[in-house]
């Protein structure tokens, strides 16, 4: 099947205000006859239940933690993109478009990207509003800093907090409405099926993590804004509850799954310690401003002191290879680089894997104190996990999954090909192609919550009756008899695995074969053995506790059984897309001088799966992408 | 890949079962822990060892792991997040135990956060505060461009040290009051600094007060065992600006 985005023509300068117009309105009156359900609390999800709460619809929001305010939009640390051009550095709406497609490598939608650019200025300002406390200059107005893939100064912070202080501006907004009553907050609830009723999106079954007790909430439309899935590769930075298992009902209810293999490699994270680790800790891309990244240039140099190894024998490898971006090239590329230097030999710290990040002469030439004020937070952090200090020796990093731009397929609406189903924020697959650029994805969650959904989901509404469908369908007490099913099963087995020790295998395969560089021996081994440990999973994984109550090992049992099912179609989508392009690298596919090669004449598509079955090969729909504002070129940062 | 010295430790945690369950301390033994293991980590290895053996597993509020989410809450030793300065549970790590050691785990304690099973407590009260007025009454869309409103330097950087607050509790959980006067001033403080937040200042820190009192939480007494507690370091000067606020908007 061809899918068309419905994307408006026209000239891309007018396409999002065109769109508004020609958008069908609810009358104020009958919004209070619509339910919308939101899963999911974060950026998107708050920003879009607060705001549809105050257009006055009912809202029905969910999250699996104690609190809308711990989403894990919270770690973002470094900052937001708008195109403001407060420094007068020759920034402009269309020049956050174009570093925006181009930063994909040219795998995004060009009026959806136009779109989030074109708001991105109107997310400052609500933030601001709200009193979201960004950085100011010393006249009292706010201040910017450079972040990846720009050579403009458009990123606005909060010191290392951003995430946190545009959560909590988000968590405020939806607070009030939670007072107003306009939205029903569920907290420790988990979505684990979608509920569709004649192809329509009718609701959901949730399990209230307290009790146990599954539960039918129906709507009128249903959001998912749930976020990313790279802990299919177990290490990563986010958060422990993140999952794919809301987005992978809505998959195998019918929802395509839009190029699950971009995955986003952060090149700044701490590397790991040890076997027990549970998780990767990001160092914001902001320290690349102030910091140097550099290997020895000899083997023998690996083990010294970094004190010891003068200058002239240091490799400042992003500095020599992308003169013009230097530390400031995108996150794929520095990512694959300090791969390469690993696995050169010239890796530091435990197991050769990690490279310096270096603010000795940032230090030099700004203080102590100056490099203390922007980063004060990141070095105190780094200090408790690696009990180093990073004012005196430079930092180790290594790259960990941190980001998925893929996700469930979306028209220029933000509605999946199940009418009446959304997909806001990372959840969905739409703006950042195969690549995200840092501080973007603060700007995309906020962007479809507080100024896309509002208005397009009145477009759909107003073509379907107000609660149509209730929770006494069929299809609802089918939905929790499926969730039950499951669970029993999980709880049954009483194998001799922990869902854990599962978990880490899984994540094992995806690393190595599935990570940041990618070949067909390694896709097809991961395709071969994911389903191996998928049927060992089944047979013995050893979940204790019953399903009537709290149980965390039954959390936790039904993600990673999602994850073993999700992980096969994301090395088989790596597998079709025979090139390279941002976060996907295919060993076969590269330039003489190691970059990524795309194949615009076969691959110049969005890549959308759709499920069928178990164990059955997904089929592939395709959606052509056009370019008529940026033209398709050769992404160089040299 | 690790060529550390492991520890072994005798954990004293805290087990119930529900709210109504009585609920008592259990002996458990950590075994093959390293320092660069996490607390968590730690606990996650004692998990393993009790699935294996077909027990329950100890259960715990976390997710971040890196300090920022809020989720975590145990007390350690007697000190919410283990008493190390601006430390949360998930950021603390084993270098700070040695080998031998015995380790007392419980839950936060206060009347406002009922004990919903072993370490996880009900904060749900946290948020009926913010509720009550810990924002701005601002419309998406409708607000002025983000530099019209002009605000010096130190006053941004004072809002932030307010607005750092990640409402994990444990100002409540080191309270001898169970207080949350922290919480809340933090709250109220960042956003009557503001020239955004001024507006309604008057209403929200009585709304907000109100609120707190309502949740059953109790009043400061100037122990200054909240801000020791914070893993941000949240200054009680706050608590003190909250006050000035209140007192002011009897007068509005």
């Amino acid at each position: 099947m061809i899918l068309d985005g419905k994307c408006p023509t026209g000239p891309i300068e007018k396409s999002w205000d065109k769109h508004r117009f020609d958008l069908k309105l609810v009358n104020p009156a009958n919004k209070r006859k619509y339910n919308i359900i939101m899963v999911g609390t974060g950026l998107a999800g708050a920003a879009a239940a607060a705001s549809l709460g105050e257009l006055g619809y009912n809202v029905q929001a969910f999250c699996y933690q104690d609190s809308p305010r711990r989403a894990h939009s919270i770690a973002a640390q470094g900052g937001i993109n708008a195109a403001k051009n407060y420094p007068s550095d020759g920034d402009s709406i269309l020049r956050l478009m174009y570093d925006t497609i181009k930063g994909g490598d040219f795998r995004a939608r060009e009026a959806d990207v136009w779109r989030l650019s074109q708001v991105s200025n109107n997310i400052i300002d609500q933030c601001v509003a709200q009193g979201v406390p960004f950085a100011r200059d010393y006249a009292g107005y706010l201040d910017n800093r450079s972040f990846g893939g720009a050579q403009v100064s458009r990123t606005f912070y909060s010191r290392g907090l951003t995430g946190q202080q545009l959560l909590l501006g988000a968590y405020s907004a939806l607070s009030r409405q939670i007072k107003a009553g306009s939205v029903t907050m569920h907290t420790r609830r988990e979505m684990l099926d979608l509920v569709v009723v004649d192809g329509v999106a009718r609701g959901i079954t949730v399990r209230n993590l307290i009790t146990g007790e599954l539960e039918s909430y129906a709507a009128d439309a249903v959001c998912l804004a749930t976020g990313g899935y790279v802990n299919v590769f177990y290490l990563s930075t986010n958060a422990k509850g993140c999952s794919v298992t809301a987005n992978w009902s809505a998959a195998k209810k019918g929802a395509f799954f839009a190029n699950p293999c971009y995955t986003q490699i952060h090149p700044t994270c701490i590397p790991q310690a040890g076997e027990y680790q549970s998780k990767l800790t990001l160092m914001s891309e902001s320290l690349r401003n102030d910091g140097r990244i550099w290997v020895p240039k000899k083997k023998e140099d690996v083990g010294k002191l970094p004190a010891q190894i003068p200058d002239a024998d240091r490799d400042y490898y992003l500095e020599r290879k992308y003169p013009s971006y230097g530390n400031l090239a995108p996150r794929d590329i520095a990512s694959r680089s300090a791969k390469e230097a690993c696995d050169a030999g010239l890796g530091v710290g435990p197991g050769g894997r990690g490279v310096y990040l270096d603010f000795a002469d940032s230090i030099n030439r700004l203080s102590e104190d100056t490099v203390r004020e922007r980063y004060g937070n990141l070095f105190e952090m780094y200090e408790k996990i690696t009990d180093e200090n990073a004012y005196k020796r430079p930092m180790r990093i290594y790259p960990a999954p941190h980001y998925a731009m893929g996700g469930l397929w979306v028209d220029y609406n933000l509605m999946s090909n199940i009418p009446g189903l959304f997909v806001l924020g990372e959840a969905n697959f739409s703006v950042h192609g195969a690549n995200r650029l840092g501080a973007s994805a603060l700007m995309q969650g906020l962007s479809d919550g507080y100024f896309v959904i509002p208005y397009t989901i009145g477009g759909y509404l107003v073509t379907v009756k107000p609660g149509a469908v209730t929770t006494d369908h069929p299809e609802f007490k089918k939905s929790l008899e499926d969730v039950k099913a499951t669970n029993n099963k999980l709880l049954s087995i009483n194998g001799k695995k922990t869902v854990t020790e599962f978990h880490r295998e899984l994540g094992k395969i995806m690393w190595e074969n599935v990570g940041m560089a990618r070949s067909k021996e390694s896709l097809t081994e991961a395709i071969k053995v994911i389903p191996q440990i998928r049927d060992d999973f089944w047979k013995n994984v050893k979940v204790t506790g019953t399903g009537a109550e709290l149980n965390q090992q039954l959390e936790n049992a039904g993600r990673v059984a999602d994850f073993l099912e999700f992980g096969e179609l994301l090395a088989r989508d790596a597998l079709h897309r025979e090139e390279s392009c941002g976060g996907h690298f295919r060993v076969e596919h590269q330039l003489p001088d190691g970059e990524a090669k795309r194949n615009d004449a076969d691959f110049s598509y969005v890549g959308a799966w759709e499920y069928k079955g178990n164990n059955k090969e997904p089929e592939l729909h395709k959606e052509p992408l056009k370019f008529e504002t940026i033209h398709l070129a050769v992404r160089s940062y040299k | 890949m690790s060529d550390h010295k492991t520890m072994t430790l005798t954990l004293i945690v805290w087990r119930q079962k529900s709210a109504t369950d009585p609920g008592k301390f259990e002996t458990y033994t950590a075994k093959n822990i390293t320092d660069h293991h996490s607390f968590l980590e730690m606990l996650d290895c004692v998990n393993e060892d009790l699935i294996h053996a077909g027990k329950e597993p100890i259960v715990f509020d976390h997710d971040c792991r890196e300090g920022i989410c809020g989720m975590c809450s145990q007390v350690i030793n007697g000190a919410p997040h283990g008493g190390q300065e601006r430390t949360t549970v998930c950021q603390l790590h084993m270098r700070k135990f040695k080998d031998g050691d015995t380790i007392y785990i419980e839950p936060w304690r206060a009347r406002a956060f009922p004990i919903i099973r072993d370490l996880i407590v009900d904060r749900a009260a946290l948020d009926t505060i913010i509720q009550a007025g810990g924002y701005t009454s601002c419309h998406t869309g409708g607000v002025p461009d983000g530099n019209a409103i002009m605000i010096p330097k130190p006053i941004a950087e004072e809002a932030t040290d307010a607005a750092e607050c990640i409402g994990c509790g444990a100002c409540v959980a080191g309270c001898p009051n169970g207080a949350a006067m922290l919480f809340t001033g933090a709250k109220v403080s960042q956003l009557a600094l503001l020239p955004q937040g001024r507006p309604e200042a008057a209403a929200r820190v009585k709304n907000m007060t109100a609120a707190m009192a309502e949740c059953g939480f109790g009043n400061c007494t100037n122990h200054y065992e909240c801000q020791a507690a914070c893993p941000k370091g949240i200054n009680v000067k706050f608590i003190a600006r909250m006050n000035r606020e209140f007192l002011k908007a009897q007068f509005a």
